[in-house]
């Protein structure tokens, strides 16, 4: 009951255009509701399969394998600082699948849970935010994969290992920026929910997951470093396979700096329109 | 510190409404009006504004003006006919959705049931839902476990407490959905028509657990359509009439004032356009006095009154059509087809007062569909939905509780003309009639 006491004496004004001063203090507020929602799409997410878990298992290493046939063997690209080519793309499928899991259930989820949004109360930033934790879920079980990997191509990571929890952050916080932008436009229009699937199959391609960074001509890798998700890549495959891997510095910095301003247009875009979430949804 | 714990001020709540012009007749104008919109939708995304359907907007205020407040402790109901504000209200005081102009003080934490069951997930158990519709209902971890097993007697579905819910009977699972909303601990509660539910038994059960909240010295706010649970429930009523607030005071004169309200606003004058021959100018809803009204007493015959022009032309029908809320047709009556009661055939204005036959209607909203034409060749004047009504309680033999339409099972009970008897069969005689 104590924390019925303490919000009772609260004072609550609704009015138009009324910035809520309290957001985030709601949003914490509300953390046991984002657990929940979390572990509700955790629960139910293998619930009536027949494998199960073994789903988060077998698809990124299909992929990797794929990966590794098509751009290894058959297009001959180059590895990194001599690393097994199935290593250097698993490295780099870890952080684009986190990214495109993210990215396509939180921009879906506010639309999805619409039965909630119309009913009941709540920061509705918990929402996208929830998705998050699934996709550290599977993120975590890949983990285990190339663990695998690597000790089966003998494959030892330095001290940079220690530095990955940081990559996995930012991989994060780059997929949630435009994720919540376009949770927020999909309630408006709906157009953009064939939008983001498409956006994320070009995404694959563009960025360096199937191959290293270093074969993009040097006079271009500043430019193509406006993809957040190169300076992201290379992180984490600096940070698991080693010195190896450098990391281009510029580059990384301008995909700072990319994630950030997509941070930043993310929350204000849902910030602002989630007030009206449930009179458009 | 004040005793008012909710204070709304000129709260007003605005949305833009799509119109479809009209039907189009032909695959060109089709087009057109395709592309017309395809445009205009472009240009609003580009505004940043919301895709309105249709092909023009209209502002539609759903609340205007409404003041009032509530002190600690009122035990408080909103009435109205649909539309008229009460569920734009409900959300505004939840949060869901924001005022467009004034302004609503609350003071205290707000859970509210617009509907009960909320956020429930399929292929979660008995168990799992309750958590996660506990959580959604603002209830912490600690709260919901302290009280669960309370909630799962109250909900009588021990047995398939660790079932997944979508093998639940929906009986179970408005059960289970009713028994946490029951449980919520907060100063004040924002409750819409959830009472609808379940068998009489339970619904019985559902009333004395709100008395029992009411009187545990929280603050209540509650919407229905059920007169009696309104009377027994609650002092005072707000009623609201096409988004304004038209009384606010003693639950009784609030009543009356609604039913008295129903019966002025039915006689506005409507523009329904015109047929070629017969054009159907006024159609009424009208009680056994003949006085026009907005709802359906059911058990007693049901009269229309209707009003109408003819150029003489002979040949036509005067056909109805009853629609449930679904808008589904459920019944139809011809002056043609079931009678030879041909429309006059000297020009002039014409009125006449359809009687039918008794019916059972299922609690719920109808309308009636008055068309004119050639039956089964031409229309000639149609116009959907007329006559809009309801039907507040149907309890045929005086049960008690109110048979309704969203039971799903249909929108009329049928009614026995003579006693049921069971006797016995037995063994060796011969089955059935003969």
């Amino acid at each position: 009951m104590s924390t019925v006491d303490q919000r009772s004496s609260e004072r609550l004004v609704l009015e138009a255009g009324r910035a809520d001063r309290q957001y985030w203090l709601d949003l914490w507020r509300y953390r046991e509701l984002f657990f929940i929602l979390a572990w509700r799409d955790v629960s139910v997410r293998y619930r009536q399969t027949l494998i199960g878990i073994a789903w988060a298992f077998i698809r990124p290493f299909l992929t990797m394998v794929v990966f590794t046939v098509l751009f290894g063997q058959l297009a001959k690209l180059p590895s990194t600082g001599g690393s097994p080519y199935a290593v250097m793309v698993f490295a780099g499928l870890l952080p684009w699948t986190l990214f495109s899991s993210i990215l396509g259930d939180a921009s879906a989820s506010v639309v999805s849970n619409s039965n909630l949004v119309s009913k009941v109360y709540f920061p509705r930033m918990i929402v996208p935010l929830g998705t998050v934790v699934v996709a550290l879920i599977d993120f975590a079980v890949s983990l285990v994969i190339l663990a695998g990997v690597m000790v089966w191509y003998g494959v030892w990571p330095g001290w940079q290992i220690l530095l990955l929890p940081v990559f996995v952050a930012l991989a994060v916080i780059t997929a949630v920026g435009p994720a919540l932008w376009a949770a927020a436009i999909i309630v408006k229009y709906r157009d953009f929910r064939f939008v983001v699937p498409f956006v994320l199959q070009f995404g694959l391609y563009a960025s360096p997951v199937g191959f290293s960074s270093s074969i993009i001509p040097e006079q271009w890798r500043l430019l193509y470093s406006i993809n957040p998700l190169v300076g992201i890549i290379d992180g984490f495959r600096w940070s698991i396979i080693g010195g190896a891997s450098p990391i281009y510095l510029p580059g990384f910095i301008l995909s700072l700096l990319v994630v950030a301003g997509m941070m930043w247009w993310g929350i204000s875009m849902f910030r602002r329109t989630e007030r009206g979430f449930a009179d458009l949804i | 510190m004040s005793d008012t714990v909710i204070r709304a001020e000129k709260l007003g709540k605005k949305f833009i409404i799509g119109h479809y012009d009209q039907r189009d007749t032909m695959f060109r104008e089709a087009m057109m009006r395709r592309a017309r919109n395809f445009f205009r939708k472009g240009a609003e995304l580009f505004r940043g504004q919301p895709i309105i359907e249709g092909d023009s907007a209209e502002e539609f205020w759903a609340l205007r003006d409404v003041d009032f407040e509530i002190k600690r402790g009122e035990l408080v109901s909103i009435i109205g006919h649909n539309g008229a504000g009460k569920s734009t209200l409900l959300k505004i005081l939840s949060r869901i959705t924001e005022p467009t102009e004034g302004r609503i003080e609350i003071t205290g934490r707000v859970t509210s049931l617009l509907e009960i069951g909320t956020g429930f997930h399929h292929e979660l158990t008995g168990r799992e839902n309750v958590f996660l519709n506990g959580a959604i209902l603002g209830m912490t971890r600690a709260e919901v476990r302290r009280r669960f097993d309370e909630i799962v007697s109250f909900s009588g579905v021990e047995k398939f407490i660790d079932t997944p819910v979508k093998r639940y009977s929906m009986g179970m699972y408005c059960r289970l959905a009713f028994a946490v909303a029951a449980h919520l601990e907060s100063e004040i509660l924002v409750i819409d028509e959830v009472l609808a539910v379940g068998d009489a038994e339970f619904q019985a059960k559902c009333l004395n657990r709100m008395s029992e909240v009411a009187s545990g010295g929280r603050t209540v706010l509650f919407v229905s359509h059920n007169f009696a649970a309104v009377r027994s429930l609650t002092r005072r009523a707000i009623v609201l009439r096409r988004g304004r607030l038209s009384f606010d005071g003693p639950v009784d004169a609030a009543l009356s004032n609604y039913t008295a309200a129903t019966t002025t606003s039915a006689q506005t004058r409507r523009d329904w356009g015109r047929g070629r021959n017969v054009t159907v100018v006024a159609a009424d809803l009208v009680d056994q006095q003949g006085v026009p009204t907005e709802r359906y007493e059911a058990g007693k015959p049901l009269r229309f009154h209707i009003v109408f022009d003819t150029n003489g032309m002979s040949g036509l029908a005067l056909e109805l059509v009853l629609r449930d809320e679904h808008n589904v047709a459920v019944a139809y009556y011809s002056t043609l087809v079931f009678g030879q009661a041909p429309l006059p055939t000297t020009p002039g204005r014409y009125e006449c007062t359809v009687s039918l036959d008794a019916l059972y209607l299922a609690a719920g909203s109808y309308s009636l569909d008055v068309k004119t034409g050639f039956p089964g060749i031409e229309e000639d004047h149609r116009v959907d939905g007329a006559v809009p009504f309801i039907v507040e309680i149907c309890s045929p033999n005086n049960i008690p509780y109110s048979f309704r339409q969203d039971e799903g099972v249909g929108t009329l009970a049928l009614s026995l003309t003579a006693p049921l008897e069971f006797a016995p069969v037995r063994a060796d005689a011969p089955t059935g009639h003969g």
